[in-house]
């Protein structure tokens, strides 16, 4: 048998190989199906995501819409984002809000007030009504260890669930994006990308993230060991104190169940170097939800989550 | 910059693969506080007495119950001088699936041998895989070293069998290395280690982190499956018409001669774009767009390629395929094969032998397939397509099979005669 004496893969360059995968991932997505749409949310991995999109497609404007999934607890200045980068490059967004699915009851709120979990019937329901056949998300195999056996092109059934057991082998870079009618494909350019990985690239082509990535002054409160902030979602209790503190996140998501980081890591380069020492993963540090149980993202996953 | 070095992992049940990764992860401090808190309280909650560091990489619920890896995991560290992507493949289910899966984007494999049984079964067919699908380089971890008192001569002769077996698979002497290894105390993982005085090679970090990953050589013919046509028809762009693909194999400058197949239209390439700009030069792996001198029509699935050293238009293919679905594979099947960016049906004709990757040997004419089982078939495509043999070539050598009626994955296909150089080199 003939060893091959290369290899084809372009291992120059860290992040020029991740950039180039990605592209191709959304040029075959493009290439393959009939509608697909973009998870947006203006946090930075989806942010990263859509700035991919414009370069795999450049000079033509991007091929899909975006939809966001909002809980309603979203951080002000995230929404205030999403909004001006849509503007600023013609995008078409579309939002599934939450609240609307418990306003006719379709969902009911949660004792905890958490939504995160909440998020996954507005997504299924907009993913059927719009027949989308491909839904990029930003997703990364470092982040949780159920994320880490997550294929780049992901079947999800009917019913918009993932089977982990029945999941298609992925070779080479021929991705297979066949499925039946009503069934659907989560895709994820960003699989390969850790969160280092993620920042560098944000610095190397300088894009513009919301504000509250940076450290800034802002009002919080302790719970299950995480710094949340006022809102709309509930919260302080009466027994649990308020204080200002210089922070910034991590991640980016529902506020009643994101926390925020002390950080005075106010530019791009000392955010990179403040990941590069942090002894806890990102969502270790900032997600509640994830701290359910020993599978609580498998569990999500499986139901039909991000 | 750091380099980017993707490798897989391989070994059977009990070698100790998880937790060799585990060790890889944690002494490269990939693994942060609160993963290893996770890790510490579910081995309090099984009854262990050390934190189980294969619990950092076996995810999913069920995998965790049974003490098992199911699924290909990816797991990511990164040392000053490389990142790294690796793909952790079980040992025992469906081990073709899983290790074709893992390896086949792979730049070097780490086989895992428990240093009390030595090179097993197991070891030879996983070798046999790798070898198949040409994954460069080898890595022998000789694992739980410290059972055998890190006795020497049983690592030497462990090293000794593999090595012959490798070369009988056409593996250079260079290109396979033995390392004596304990993940569970980390041995020679990332820190070289004293009770093993005789050892004078490297750590298992220190070779990843050494090991070429040799630049994509100049000589190898351009190759670009189109994936998409860039026209935006915008005041700016009224005119543009760019082919947007990743480069395959070769590299493509402005001026170059090309032929765009299967058609067999010549042009010249007028300008390597980027959102970044135009290129002198674009090589393997980069995602551009090319545009020509000549108003072509040229659609997805058709491929641009060096117009004095072009691929061969085949409507017809022998090639080895590891099956990879429940159903077997029977002479007739109707299927799809999936060659670059395009998609055509197909028949299969013949199913010319079945490769024993335990022996090295093939069966000749077998009546099936099974799932997990490697062979060499004959398939008659409904149209030419432009298609190179893998060993040449890799990424415009390698195809799909894919089930019609639901879409799912039924095999890997290497175009050419992968078994031809076996029966020479067999033990």
């Amino acid at each position: 048998m003939t060893i091959l004496e290369h290899t084809p893969v372009a291992a120059r360059d860290n992040l020029a190989a991740l950039e180039s995968e990605a592209i191709h991932i959304f040029r075959e997505v493009a290439g393959e199906f009939d509608r697909p749409v973009i998870l947006f949310s203006g946090g930075k991995d989806s942010t990263l995501l859509l700035h991919l999109a414009i370069k795999a497609f450049w000079p033509a404007p991007v091929p899909f819409p975006l939809l966001h999934v909002d809980t309603g607890h979203n951080f002000d200045e995230v929404i205030a984002f999403r909004d001006h980068v849509v503007e600023k490059y013609g995008l078409r967004l579309l939002v599934a809000g939450v609240q609307d699915w418990i306003d006719d009851g379709r969902l009911t709120e949660r004792p905890d007030g958490t939504r995160n979990p909440l998020q996954t019937q507005p997504l299924l329901d907009t993913i059927t009504e719009h027949r989308f056949d491909a839904v990029f998300g930003g997703g990364r195999r470092d982040e949780e260890r159920a994320r880490a056996k997550e294929r780049i092109f992901s079947l999800r059934n009917a019913f918009g669930q993932w089977d982990p057991r029945r999941q298609r082998p992925e070779l080479w870079n021929l991705y297979n994006g066949r499925h039946r009618p009503g069934e659907h494909v989560r895709v994820f350019p960003l699989s390969n990308w850790t969160e280092a990985d993620v920042w560098n690239y944000i610095a190397r082509e300088r894009i513009e993230l919301p504000p509250i990535y940076y450290a800034h002054k802002r009002s919080v409160y302790r719970r299950d060991g995480m710094w949340l902030t006022e809102g709309p979602w509930g919260g302080p209790r009466a027994d649990e104190d308020v204080t200002e503190l210089t922070v910034r996140y991590r991640t980016v998501g529902d506020g009643s169940c994101t926390g925020a980081v002390e950080s005075t890591a106010s530019t791009v380069d000392e955010v990179i170097a403040e990941v590069q020492a942090s002894r806890l993963t990102e969502r270790g540090a900032t997600r509640a939800d994830d701290r359910l149980s020993e599978a609580a993202m498998e569990d999500r996953k499986r139901e039909g989550y991000f | 910059m750091s380099s980017l070095l993707r490798l897989a992992t391989a070994g059977s049940v009990d070698d100790g693969k998880s937790t060799l990764v585990g060790r890889l992860l944690y002494d490269t401090k990939s693994v942060l506080a609160d993963q290893l808190e996770a890790v510490q309280r579910a081995s309090v909650d099984r009854g262990l007495s050390t934190p189980d560091l294969s619990l950092l990489v076996d995810g999913l619920r069920s995998e965790r119950e049974q003490g098992i890896t199911i699924d290909v995991a990816y797991r990511y560290f990164a040392t000053p001088r490389r990142s790294f992507v690796l793909a952790d493949t079980p040992g025992h289910v469906q081990y073709t699936r899983n290790t074709v899966t893992g390896a086949s984007t792979a730049q070097l494999a780490v086989l895992l041998v428990d240093a009390r049984s030595g090179v097993v079964e197991q070891t030879r067919r996983h070798a046999a895989v790798l070898a198949l699908l040409g994954v460069p380089r080898l890595v022998l971890a000789v694992n739980k070293i410290d059972l055998l008192d890190y006795d020497e001569g049983a690592f030497a002769a462990i090293a000794k069998e593999f090595a012959a077996h490798a070369e009988s698979l056409g593996y250079s002497p260079s290109s396979v290395e033995a390392i004596p290894v304990s993940a569970l105390h980390g041995d020679n993982v990332a820190t070289r280690s004293a009770r093993t005085p005789w050892y004078s090679g490297p750590t298992l970090l220190e070779h990843l982190e050494d090991v070429p990953v040799a630049p994509d050589p100049h000589g190898d013919p351009f190759r670009l499956p189109v994936q998409y046509v860039i026209r935006p028809r915008t005041p700016e762009h009224p005119d543009y018409r760019g082919y947007a693909g990743q480069v395959a194999t070769g590299t493509v400058r402005p001026g170059d001669e090309i032929v765009v197949l299967p058609q067999g239209l010549r042009s010249t390439v007028r300008r390597v774009d980027t959102a970044d700009g135009p290129l002198d030069e674009a090589g393997s792996g980069s995602s551009v767009t090319v545009l020509l001198a000549d108003d072509l029509d040229i659609s997805r699935g058709d491929l641009i390629a060096s117009a004095d050293r072009p691929p061969r238009l085949a409507g017809e293919l022998t090639a080895a395929v590891c099956w990879l679905s429940s159903s077997p594979l029977r002479p007739g099947a109707k299927v799809l094969v999936k060659v670059g960016t395009r998609t055509v049906q197909a028949i299969v004709e013949d199913i010319v032998s079945r490769f024993d990757e335990q022996t090295l040997s093939t069966v000749d004419l077998p009546e099936s397939l099974e799932l997990n089982e490697i062979g060499s078939v004959r398939v008659r495509l409904s149209e030419a397509v432009p298609v190179d043999d893998y060993a040449t070539s890799p990424r415009t050598g390698a195809f799909l099979m894919i089930e019609p009626r639901d879409g799912d994955t039924l095999a890997a296909g290497l175009v050419g005669d992968r078994f031809s150089m076996i029966g020479a080199g067999a033990p």
